[in-house]
């Protein structure tokens, strides 16, 4: 039994230690904003808050979570910086198939959280590891800018 | 100018696909696409045919006149299209899959203009499989080719034109007055008299009233929503982890299950031990299963992703090569080298004798490697069957390009008619083509699981789902190809003569395309963008199909993206060695054709080609193409960093005639240049090596990010003409405009893809 907590929610799940968070969020919990896109950390699709640092949800057992305070695309925008981010989000029409999406706006708070006014070479070193195939980067970094401006 | 009069534009259609001087004109070029799309239209059930023939006149009969709802078809009928709920709010069915290009909201738009709805309350949903959403000029239910907005654009104004005149009529028969003194606007019915009506109040009295045959449209200057920069209706879902894809359903009771499929194409299983597999906790089932192209695979099922990958990973599978040749890309390219010095089947016709006596000759060999389409959510379906007798029923509930094949496909392997197989249309994580195939392969596959899972005496919803591994393995490619081209030109640097020879394996060969697509042996996505170029080239191609054991599909923009970077690399190769400036050159090849000029010229214009001076070290290139029937120019600024292209700039403008909506315009431009990115980087092709691929996963198969997007401006070339194409044709010229910017900077010509380094 591994205890955390979720978005501010305390659970228990059943699982064995091995079992990604990613699958313990979308199986056992529902909670499916958050997306499979590689299981191996290569797309970051499945990016998460852990302890508010980003991980991929798809390669962190659950194990590693004991105790620990998981935030997902289901409540980031609870925050300050996720609120601000999202709008942009809206504000400029990023999302295309939108699959991606969480995982960006994920990416996306952690590096506002760190840098309130990321250059372009931040956004390159923060974005790098959340791939979108359909090309909505130009909006992502945009969108990024707007927010940091917001925050400002 | 888009005809505000239906029949007009009914009667044009007609015109284009029957019997057109442009068709004509280009299947004398060769070009089998238009050919063959008429073709397609009269064997696939004369959709397009009998639009062609409605002629009423009197397109300018009052709304209510002329009533006959006999004479219309399912796709012509609001009622399936359209409800708009008692507080006003109006409910859209898009016919197309949502998978990233904007038509969910792009057709609600064209609706809910004509149907002077109040944006604000409008939503639209994916419609499910059925005959009212079949492609009115197809006649089967898909998306693809570029085709949402150009095919349905009439259709879905007529639908809110009709159901507009039917709330007028429900509101005069209400107030006792004539149609003439009710107007409307935002959702709201006024009359002359000072009486008004939500359209809520209405729609219940006006949706039972007969549909009219014919109703006036709208003249472009009265658009409120058409061309306008609207929204996307599901931007807020989508950024806040709501929307549901088809991955996220879940039915009650539900196992996940994966397939473990052979790592040859064809291949079948020889004998396999799941005893490991099936202590893994949580699995289920394990079952040897048909698949895709005669191949077997074992299905493990069990309680979520994660004890059926782990139970995939413990199986130990005996696996046994096809009786064929294993594909090896090595082989693949010598053979294909040894089929570019001989002619292949005449795909166009020109008159090569020049090339004998010619001052000069270029002969260029090109190669374009296999490339996984990879949209970021892996294929999956989840597959539901219940029921006894004519009650049998199966739903599937699934992101698919193509339902009106997939029903057929999964009716005949669970033995029941198309009719009882429902598809729930769920909104998809991009799919570039890979969810449009004409085997149905994915959805194959899940009603083969189904059928072994009721013979095992279970009757549990199964969700079937790739891996990313899978998907990288899993076929179904865009065509390894080569060309050839020899070109002759003349003591003045004007082209003599052309001869052109691809080698690509035919996607369509062997479907049941292949009788609409395929014309003397010739797949014309094959040769598309070459045989049908607007440049005036003498050019004569010809082509090969060779038989390849590797499945094959249209990826965005299908056979133009190779077919453009061949062409547009060599009119700047021939401009260079002819001492012509390259955008010189193409405004004199392309003097008759004032959409690519137009196209063209905007993107020059905006990007300051031949005027701003550029940095030490920094090129220009430029490339036009036309495909889906838009033209696109893109001018980039790029330089060399170490032993890799840096784009600095891209300015682009697209031709689309009337852009329906500005802003997924720009968003289809931008993405189409960043897929086109990621197809000239270092690691983006896949590879065979004795049967086996050799990529597997984001790691070694290489995708675009983030530091690759350049800055992008989008131009849209202004127009009322009826639209054309927007996903696709942004792709094209851009990898031929990196291309040319680095033959700028190095004078090495660039013969494939991706950019070879160092």
């Amino acid at each position: 039994m591994t205890r955390f907590n979720v978005n501010g929610n305390d659970v228990s799940v059943d699982v064995g230690d091995s079992t990604p968070l990613l699958w313990v969020l979308r199986d056992s919990l529902e909670l499916t904003g958050t997306k499979y896109g590689c299981g191996m950390a290569q797309c970051g699709a499945c990016t998460v808050h852990l302890n508010g640092r980003p991980v991929r949800s798809c390669v962190t057992p659950v194990s590693a979570v004991e105790g620990a305070a998981v935030v997902t695309i289901e409540q980031v925008g609870d925050g300050r910086i996720g609120a601000a981010v999202q709008e942009a989000w809206m504000q400029h029409d990023v999302p295309q198939c939108g699959y991606c999406q969480s995982g960006q706006v994920m990416s996306a708070v952690a590096l506002l959280a760190d840098n309130a006014a990321p250059t372009d070479a931040d956004i390159d070193a923060a974005m790098v590891g959340n791939v979108c195939r359909c090309g909505t980067y130009a909006r992502i970094r945009a969108a990024i800018k707007a927010a940091a401006a917001r925050l400002a | 100018m888009i005809h505000p009069h239906p029949m007009h534009h009914r009667i044009g259609l007609a015109h284009q696909a029957f019997a057109g001087d442009g068709a004509e004109a280009i299947a004398e070029a060769g070009a089998a696409v238009s050919m063959s799309r008429r073709r397609f239209i009269k064997l696939a059930g004369a959709s397009g045919l009998a639009i062609g023939l409605v002629s009423t006149g009197g397109v300018r009969a009052a709304a209510s006149s002329g009533s006959d709802a006999a004479e219309l078809k399912p796709d012509q009928q609001p009622n399936a299209f359209l409800h708009i709920g008692k507080n006003g709010e109006v409910t859209i069915q898009v016919n197309r899959l949502e998978f990233g290009q904007g038509s969910h909201t792009g057709l609600a738009q064209v609706l809910a203009d004509e149907l002077d709805a109040d944006w604000s309350r409008v939503r639209a949903e994916l419609a499910p499989a059925g005959d009212a959403y079949k492609d009115p000029v197809f006649g089967i239910q898909m998306t693809g080719g570029s085709n949402s907005i150009q095919n349905s654009f009439t259709q879905y104004r007529e639908l809110g034109a009709r159901a507009r005149a039917m709330l007028v009529e429900a509101a005069a028969r209400t107030w006792e007055v004539d149609v003439s003194t009710i107007r409307t606007r935002e959702g709201r019915l006024i009359s002359t008299d000072g009486r008004s009506a939500d359209y809520g109040e209405m729609s219940e009295a006006a949706m039972a009233l007969p549909v009219p045959a014919s109703v006036t449209l709208k003249t472009p200057d009265q658009f409120r929503l058409i061309g306008k920069p609207v929204k996307r209706l599901d931007t807020p879902a989508k950024s806040t982890g709501r929307q549901f894809f088809g991955m996220d359903m879940r039915r009650a009771g539900m196992k996940t299950v994966l397939i473990a499929r052979p790592p040859y194409f064809g291949g079948t299983v020889a004998g396999f031990d799941d005893a490991r597999a099936r202590a893994v906790e949580g699995v289920d089932q394990v079952m040897r299963v048909e698949l895709d192209r005669g191949a077997t695979g074992v299905a493990v099922v069990a309680d979520g992703f994660w004890p059926a990958k782990v139970g995939r990973d413990h199986l130990e599978v005996r696996w046994e090569a096809p009786a064929s040749e294993l594909p090896d890309t090595g082989r693949l390219a010598a053979q294909f080298e040894a089929l570019l010095v001989r002619d292949g089947l005449p795909a166009r016709a020109g008159d090569t004798s020049g090339l004998a006596g010619a001052a000069r000759t270029i002969t260029a060999d090109f190669r374009f490697p296999f490339l996984a389409h990879s949209p970021m959510e892996p294929l999956n379906a989840l597959i539901e069957v219940g029921g006894m007798g004519a009650e049998r029923r199966c739903d599937i509930w699934t992101g698919t390009q193509f339902q009106t094949i997939d029903q057929g496909t999964v009716a005949a392997i669970l033995e029941l008619e198309p009719q009882q197989v429902h598809i729930h249309t769920q909104f998809a994580g991009g799919g570039f083509g890979r969810r449009a195939t004409p085997t149905a392969d994915y959805l194959a596959d899940t009603a083969r699981v189904m059928k072994a899972w009721l013979a095992a005496g279970r009757s549990e919803p199964l969700k079937v789902v790739w891996t990313r591994e899978d998907d990288v393995r899993g076929g179904y490619y865009r065509p390894f190809t080569m060309h050839r081209a020899e070109i002759g030109l003349g003591e003045d640097g004007g082209i003599a003569a052309w001869k052109h020879t691809i080698v690509s394996p035919s996607i369509l060969k062997g479907t049941a395309f292949e009788a609409f697509l395929v014309k003397d042996g010739v797949d014309a996505t094959a040769v598309e963008g070459i045989a049908d170029t607007a440049y005036e080239l003498p050019v004569a191609v010809s082509v090969h199909h060779p038989e390849v054991a590797v499945p094959t599909l249209w990826w965005r923009s299908v056979g133009h993206t190779h077919s453009a970077f061949v062409m547009e690399t060599l009119i700047d190769q021939i401009a260079r060695e002819g001492g012509r400036d390259p955008v010189e050159l193409r405004r004199a090849l392309l003097r008759k054709h004032p959409r690519h000029l137009a196209a063209l010229d905007l993107a020059v214009a905006k990007s300051g080609y031949g005027e701003k001076p550029l940095p030490p070290g920094r090129a220009w290139g430029v490339a036009v193409h036309e495909s889906f029937r838009s033209v696109v120019a893109h001018v980039v600024e790029l330089s060399i960093e170490g032993d890799r292209p840096k784009l600095h700039h891209v300015t682009s403008a697209i031709h689309c005639n009337l852009a329906v909506n500005p802003r997924s315009v720009e968003a289809q431009v931008q993405g189409a240049v960043l897929m086109a990115i990621g197809t000239t980087l270092a690691g983006a092709e896949i590879t065979l090596r004795d049967g086996r691929v050799e990529q597997s996963n984001f790691h070694d198969y290489t995708v675009p990010r983030m530091p690759d997007m350049p800055p992008i401006d989008v131009h849209i070339v202004p127009s009322d003409d009826p639209p054309t194409g927007v996903g696709e044709p942004g792709l094209p010229p851009m990898a031929p405009a990196i291309a040319n910017a680095v033959y700028a900077l190095t004078g090495e010509p660039v013969r494939s893809l991706p950019i070879p380094l160092g």
